[in-house]
């Protein structure tokens, strides 16, 4: 697996690297809004890929509360800290965006604060999970999850059932999209989901590590005291 | 012009700064490792 990381991680960014190209010269420029409608091609793509991983967090964290599964655990932390990443990109650009074109950097908006309160939950799931030392800590950040996950259709329902100042989705709802356009987003969501996959495969194989680690460092903590009492050697230990 | 290139620009910093912490988090596990197994070959 060692030997396919960078094979991957190279195509990965050949394919940014496409889709970069893709977004900001060969895609056609919007009629009202100009240019800064290809903010579009990054704006969405990580908003979907955002979605996706907190969903993949809200199974995961389920597995472990069915479980105990320590995998599920590590697999739920991953994608709610990469998800928090893609997310804090929709809240940024979205105003960047929004500011040309609504005249507004940001307003009191159904998805907007939505998604702000999706940010924010992920965001105390992450801290609860750094800085709580208790045993209990995955068992509580796995239900946190779950009623967090909850957020997620309300942010897409959103504009659906409610009037806002977002646009409506250009797949599936009352928006209409140029085949050009649809086409080189699709291409830009390919290539953030395969960037999304690699950051999670190396910090699922970090935090795996690190707990490795961490439980060593602890079971030698334990022996030693014992150690000291015999009057037994450190090298002398049976582990 | 300068919107796009300035959402383009804030999106790989976070990425790249999201980076750079894993990194940062690898080069310390690294190191505790390697002083590990230092403290067990004495």
């Amino acid at each position: 697996m060692k030997r396919v990381f960078p094979i991957l991680a190279v195509l990965t960014a050949a394919l940014l690297s496409y889709a970069l190209f893709q977004a900001l010269v060969a895609a056609p420029t919007e009629q009202s809004m100009g240019d800064v409608q290809r903010i579009f091609y990054y704006h969405v793509p990580s908003a979907w890929t955002a979605f996706i991983l907190f969903f993949i967090n809200f199974f995961a964290s389920i597995a472990y509360l069915i479980w105990r599964n320590t995998k599920a655990d590590i697999v739920a932390l991953v994608t709610a800290e990469v998800g928090v990443v893609f997310c804090t990109v929709v809240l940024v650009t979205g105003p960047i965006w929004a500011r040309p074109v609504w005249g507004i950097w940001w307003t009191w908006d159904l998805r907007l604060t939505l998604t702000l309160v999706l940010w924010l939950i992920y965001v105390s799931y992450l801290v609860l999970r750094r800085f709580s030392s208790s045993g209990q800590t995955p068992l509580l950040a796995a239900v946190l999850a779950v009623f967090g996950a909850l957020d997620v259709p309300l942010v897409y329902f959103s504009i659906w059932f409610f009037r806002t100042q977002h646009p409506q989705p250009v797949i599936g709802g009352g928006g209409s999209i140029d085949p050009r356009m649809l086409h080189i987003l699709l291409i830009n969501w390919l290539a953030f989901s395969c960037f999304a996959a690699l950051v999670c495969w190396s910090r699922y194989r970090l935090e795996a590590l690190q707990r490795e680690v961490d439980e060593t460092l602890a079971l030698e903590a334990l022996l030693e005291p014992r150690s000291s009492r015999t009057g037994t050697s450190q090298t002398g230990r049976t582990r | 012009m300068s919107y796009l290139y300035a959402a383009y620009i804030a999106t790989w910093i976070i990425h790249v700064g999201y980076l750079g912490t894993l990194l940062r988090r690898y080069t310390r596990l690294k190191r505790e490792i390697q002083e590990f197994n230092r403290r067990e070959e004495t």
